[in-house]
């Protein structure tokens, strides 16, 4: 990979005035994204500001009602945090099957959602779970934070600090993993709240997306049954060698029901 | 840049570019070859160390944020080159090995392993391996290794 | 501890104890001094002309030593890569063989076809700079599928190469076949496609190369199956190197499969370039380097006749073959879809005639060569899955029509209609034990309560025979093979008794150190631990063909046993003289050399001491040392074989093919280390497994990029895709190898994926299905089951 100028600073301050109107400046805070792109030479930034040194920045709390999760918390913390276990044990099961192992010890939540790879785990989650994401400056509801493939809300230099999750009633993600990669082909997290039914989809898109046929049928019936008569549109979906869209679009549909199954189970 | 951290036990302080992968710091600058590179995409695990006690792709990690840290190679899993780990020996008693390039990384996987799980099923083996790829062996004897292994930790603590 | 272990035991491998340390060394832990590091650039476009290449900005980057392309190879007279084996044309005319310049001159033909060598400093300077090679390109249309590539309109490789068509190849008695599809009962055909694999040993290939100007001397270390060979092919045909200048190592190597035992072009790049830098230069693949530049294996397309009496006996069988050569003919690309395919469709069975046509085709991609079985887990799947089909057609139950056509155990030595002559073997007993083993009885209630899940069952078989221990020269040179493929071994007894074994096969993972060791210790009676094996370097060891088809205990085992012949019998002459006997009154039992009907007796340790303290020997009859040395060259081929059953459950919802159960039972002749030959066949039947359900190098048809270029996208066998597997040996010996050896190293790969594919089709029995195509992924078994002409519930 080609080299670049490392920074490791201490505060949310140092790091924003690293990045501010440095265009060539990349966070990197688990690295297991970031790393394999620059190897390859995808990316090339000039400055690497890595935010491992920030104090404060991982750790999981409650504050009130809701479940707070700090930018830089590893996979396998979430995975075995006794408080996500028990107020929120949907995102722990998630957060113990992204990637492999190793990649859990290393990837943080607030890396993967700022990444917004379409076929990542946690954008499902933040979305399903109406999550608020905290940085440095504000706080953006899940609804406006995921924009596009590999593009969020994140003004250049922004970055997140922590995500804060309300709890649900049931919740539940169901995914069918990529045969090679082991990335959701088609992700499915479900969560009923007392507002209603909010279901997000990742793997099957360019992007994480809100089912709304879907949450609608489960806001009037919260069974698997409820979705016998729904389909989603595979024309939107993404197509590869490993699954075409209406293969996609199908596979939404099971992991929605079996999502379903397993809230009702665990709640 | 300079950096300092415990490297199988010892002390070590080396001047790296901050561009300098673990593996390559270890494989190149510190001639411990037994950690392997397998893949580029950080799939096949060969490159697996364990960092403060957990395991992690050498592969994709820089070298600089290992600064302060721990790290253990397949070179240092056992004090004396004498002696083996008793994953290392399980390894070798249940031929858990055959052209032995994905060993290492198997190792310090499953050495990972026993410390969160102690006594692990066989499933429980199978999804763990799931970041670490072997072209030869069929997986059928390293889950059978790492069952042994497991015992013999259990036994020895 | 020091105690003899010979056959039949399980030791543990002697090679592990560097192996689990992290003490192996591979290629890439290789550092000479002064050494530099070596990039490819490689062509993006999969047919191109190259107009123009613009090295001088990459030349003026820091660290840069120079920047290579092919004219500069051109100009320095380095020859094309060879082929070691040349077929010919049904009409009799030589196979199209055109030049394979080790980087491409004037055009390139698949992405991947290296366009220029950076070497520099470092790997990252030599990175750097080969972004800045400027190349233009003239990209013309790319072809990458076999049956379009041999149209007359599709894009042509080569000028000189009508149609693409490399050869036309066949085999057996076309008017024979004709005469018996004629008076058939019923005929039963198929058409299928054997997926193109990417074998992916785990370690990359590597090269270092190494010149010597005081001496003249060459040195090259490589990732390779078989350096002497590279030796040969490379400084004879494309370095002109003379053969004492120049030294290949091939150490420690993380698997081969096949993938590596070819002449690469790399390997010639660096060696040559050191010469030209007077430094060592060191290339080592990135893995998604090595999927565009490691030969591919399988890819072809298939349409295969059986023919059949009314009781459901074959009586001829008819195959027309499509296979894909790649872009050029790598080391033995074009004899593998031939030679080692076409004279395995007999399989197991009586079938009295078999006529097989072979189009080796050129088309834009990586070049295709031998993998793991290499033809003949193609040719049993074509004849499995016809099998299959005529046992559908015909209502017969699919195990009980192979057994009406095995091959009867006492009618072996047995000759089939293609060429090869059967030794040995007892079909028959393989599977009736993997019947009982797999519980074949019980699978009707196992598929009724997967059912009661909502689950199909499916039970799968296959059959199989492969011909191995490649191989006897003599048919191999009427076949086509520009070299003979003998083996050979040394023993070098040492003063002390303790013995190293120099032989030409390679170990990169089969566990030879422990193998060849058990043979001499069981036959030369000197303790296990004291006897050490030694491989893979020009310098050190006399000359060998190396491993692949699995020869090494076949062919290289026996030279090793007629090399341990020979000290024994050296043995006894010194024990003669010292005993003051005649050497017929010698006998060598137990590591002890003693007269016959006597108490006079020297042990083994004596007489090699003696050898080297020859004070009174008679030298004109008795010269001093013992060491021997034996070429081995085999008869016949080999013929291991056996049957295996799959079981499969399909998720309905999803498509996904999960396997519950698999059982093998193999006839791999004589067992020297049951442990050894277990893993062999567990790696194998894995990787077969992945060719039936996972992987698929699979082409972009317009653009010609290889869609399946790394680990994210090509599909690898993991741990949880498999359960424990059963195996059982069931083995006759060989008639013809000293040791009764077969070879074991294959048969996973020849016969796992058709038995995959026969519990697929089992499994979607309820919806008509009567074959799938390999791989068996979840996507392309939703669409078999949403396509169905009748979905039928599970239940």
């Amino acid at each position: 990979m080609r080299s670049f100028n490392y920074h490791k600073p201490d505060t949310v301050d140092g790091v924003v005035s690293l990045l501010a109107g440095n265009e060539n400046a990349s966070v990197i805070a688990g690295g297991m994204t970031l790393l394999p792109t620059m190897k390859q030479r995808l990316a090339a930034p000039d400055d690497l500001v890595d935010i491992s040194g920030v104090a404060g920045l991982a750790g999981v709390s409650m504050d009130g009602d809701m479940l707070v999760i700090g930018a830089m918390t590893r996979h396998a913390d979430v995975a075995e945090s006794e408080i996500v276990r028990e107020k929120l044990p949907a995102l722990a099961k998630l957060a113990s099957r992204i990637g492999d192992q190793q990649v859990r010890h290393r990837g943080t939540i607030g890396g993967s959602i700022s990444n917004n790879d379409p076929a990542a785990d946690y954008p499902a989650a933040v979305l399903g779970l109406n999550a608020e994401i905290v940085t440095d400056k504000r706080t953006i509801p899940a609804d406006e934070f995921f924009v596009a493939m590999f593009e969020t809300a994140l003004e250049p230099g922004e970055i997140v600090t922590a995500i804060r999750f309300p709890l649900p009633e049931l919740a539940a993600y169901a995914k069918f993993p990529n045969p090679a990669s082991r990335y959701a082909m088609a992700g499915v997290f479900v969560a009923k709240t007392g507002d209603g039914v909010r279901v997000a989809v990742t793997g099957a898109g360019p992007g994480v997306f809100r089912a709304s046929d879907i949450e609608a049928a489960l806001a009037e019936s919260f069974d698997a049954g409820a979705l016998d008569r729904i389909s989603i549109d595979a024309s939107e979906l993404m197509s590869d060698i490993h699954a075409d869209n209406e293969y996609r679009a199908h596979l939404v549909m099971v992991m929605a029901r079996r999502a379903v199954g397993m809230a009702l189970d665990a709640g | 840049m300079e950096i300092s951290f415990v490297l199988n036990d010892e002390p070590v302080t080396v001047n790296v570019d901050p561009s300098t992968l673990l593996s390559d710091l270890v494989r190149e600058q510190l001639s411990l070859t037994g950690t392997h590179v397998g893949c580029d995409t950080s799939q096949c695990g060969a490159c697996v160390v364990h960092l403060n006690g957990d395991s992690v792709k050498s592969c994709t990690l820089l070298a600089v944020s290992v600064d302060g840290g721990d790290v253990r190679t397949v070179e240092g899993l056992s004090t004396n080159d004498k002696d083996l780990h008793p994953m290392q020996q399980a390894f070798r008693d249940n031929h858990g090995l055959q052209c032995g390039f994905c060993t290492p990384g198997m190792l310090m996987s499953a050495i990972d392993l026993v410390k969160h799980n102690p006594d692990p099923s066989e499933a429980e083996i199978r999804e763990w391996l799931e970041g670490n790829i072997c072209r030869c062996t069929g997986y059928q004897n390293i889950v059978k290794s790492i069952i042994a292994g497991a015992a013999a930790m259990r036994a020895a603590s | 501890m020091s105690a003899v272990i010979g056959i039949g035991s399980s030791p543990k491998r002697k090679e592990d104890a560097r192996f689990v340390r992290g003490k192996g060394t591979y290629v890439a832990d290789i550092k000479r001094p002064h050494m530099l590091a070596g990039v490819f650039l490689r062509s993006e476009h999969a047919h191109a002309n190259l107009k123009s290449i613009d090295v001088s900005k990459a030349l003026a980057q820091p660290g840069v030593k120079a920047v290579y392309t092919g004219e500069d190879m051109k100009a320095d007279d380095v020859g094309g890569l060879p082929v070691g084996w040349g077929i010919t044309d049904k009409n009799g005319d030589p196979m199209k063989e055109p030049p394979h310049p080790p980087i491409a001159q004037g055009k390139v033909r698949y992405v991947g076809d290296a366009v220029a060598f950076v070497v520099a400093q470092t790997v990252e300077q030599a990175e750097a700079a080969a972004e800045l090679i400027e190349v233009e390109y003239e990209v013309l249309p790319a072809i990458v599928g076999l049956v379009d590539a041999l149209r007359p309109d599709a894009p042509q490789l080569y000028d000189e190469v009508e149609n693409n068509l490399c050869a036309d190849w066949d085999l057996g008695d076309a008017a024979a076949v004709d005469a018996a599809f004629a008076q058939a009962a019923h005929v039963a055909s198929i058409e299928l496609v054997n997926n193109r694999l990417i074998g992916n040993p785990l370690e990359p290939r590597a090269a270092i190369g190494e010149f010597e100007y005081a001496t003249g001397q060459y040195t090259l270390w490589t990732t390779s199956q078989f350096p002497h060979v590279v030796r040969l092919l490379m400084g004879e045909m494309v370095l002109h190197i003379p053969q004492h200048k120049l030294r290949v190592v091939a150490p420690d190597v993380g698997g081969g499969f096949g993938v590596k035992q070819f002449h690469y072009a790399e390997e010639a790049v660096v060696t040559w370039a050191a010469g030209k830098l007077g430094r060592p230069v060191k290339w080592v693949a990135q893995r998604s380097e090595g999927f565009v530049s490691d030969a591919h294996g399988r890819d072809h397309v298939t349409e295969a006749e059986l023919a059949l009496d009314e009781d459901g006996k074959f009586l001829a069988m008819r195959v027309k073959t499509l296979a894909n050569m790649g872009a050029y003919l790598s080391t033995f690309g074009p004899n593998i879809p031939t030679n080692l395919y076409a004279p395995l469709l007999s399989g197991v069975y009586t079938i009295p005639s078999i006529y097989c046509e072979v189009k080796c085709v050129f088309t834009n991609t990586v070049p295709v060569d031998a993998y793991r079985g290499a033809g003949r887990p193609e040719a049993t799947f074509v004849v499995e899955r016809l099998v299959d089909m005529a046992a559908r057609e015909m209502g017969i139950d699919k195990i009980d029509i192979r057994k009406r056509n095995m091959i009867p155990k006492e009618a072996y030595p047995y000759q089939t209609p293609v060429i090869v002559e059967y030794d040995s073997g007892d079909p028959l007993g393989c599977l009736e034990r993997a019947e009982e083993l797999a519980d074949v009885a019980g699978f009707e209630a196992r598929r009724a309560e997967a059912a009661s899940r909502g689950k199909y069952r499916g039970l799968g078989i296959s059959t199989y025979i492969e011909a191995c221990g490649l191989a006897p020269s003599r048919l191999a040179g009427q076949l086509g093979a520009r070299g003979g493929l003998y083996e050979s071994a040394t023993v070098r007894v040492h003063p002390s008794g303790v013995v190293t074994v120099l032989i030409g096969t390679h170990n990169h993972g089969q566990g030879h150190e422990t193998t060849f060791a058990q043979i001499v210790s069981d036959r030369l009676g000197v303790p296990f631990e004291d006897i050490d094996i030694v491989f893979g370097d020009t310098d050190k060891v006399q000359f060998g063909m190396g491993t692949y088809g699995s020869r090494s205990l076949v062919v290289g085992g026996a030279a090793l046993s007629h090399a341990s012949d020979k000290v024994i019998l050296k043995g006894r002459k010194i024990a003669a003289h010292q005993l003051e006997a005649s050497l017929e009154d010698i006998v060598f039992e137990n590591g002890e050399f003693s007269v016959a009907g006597t108490d006079r007796k020297k042990s083994f340790q004596e007489i090699a001491g003696a050898a080297y303290v020859p004070f009174d020997f008679p030298l004109e009859t008795l010269e001093p040392g013992l060491e021997e040395q034996a070429y081995y060259d085999p008869v016949n081929f080999t013929y291991p074989g056996g049957a295996h059953f799959a079981e499969v459950e399909i998720d309905p919802d999803t498509g996904i093919v999960t396997l519950e159960r698999y059982t093998a039972v193999d006839d791999v002749g004589t067992i020297i280390n049951p442990m050894i030959v277990e893993g062999q066949l567990q790696g194998g039947i894995v990787q077969g497994i992945g060719q039936a359900l996972f992987e698929h190098g699979v082409y972009d048809n317009a653009s010609g990029q290889l869609l399946a270029g790394s680990f994210m996208d090509y599909c690898m066998p993991r741990a949880d895709n498999f359960p424990q597997l059963k195996i059982e040996p069931h083995s006759t010996q060989c008639a013809h190898t000293p040791m009764g050896v077969k070879g074991c190293g294959e048969c996973g790969t020849i016969g796992s994926p058709a038995a995959i594919i026969s519990a697929v089709v089992d499994a979607l029995k309820p919806l008509g299905v009567a074959h799938v195509d390999m791989p068996a992924s979840p996507n392309h078994i939703w669409n078999i089951i949403r396509n169905a002409p009748a979905p039928i519930a599970a239940e």
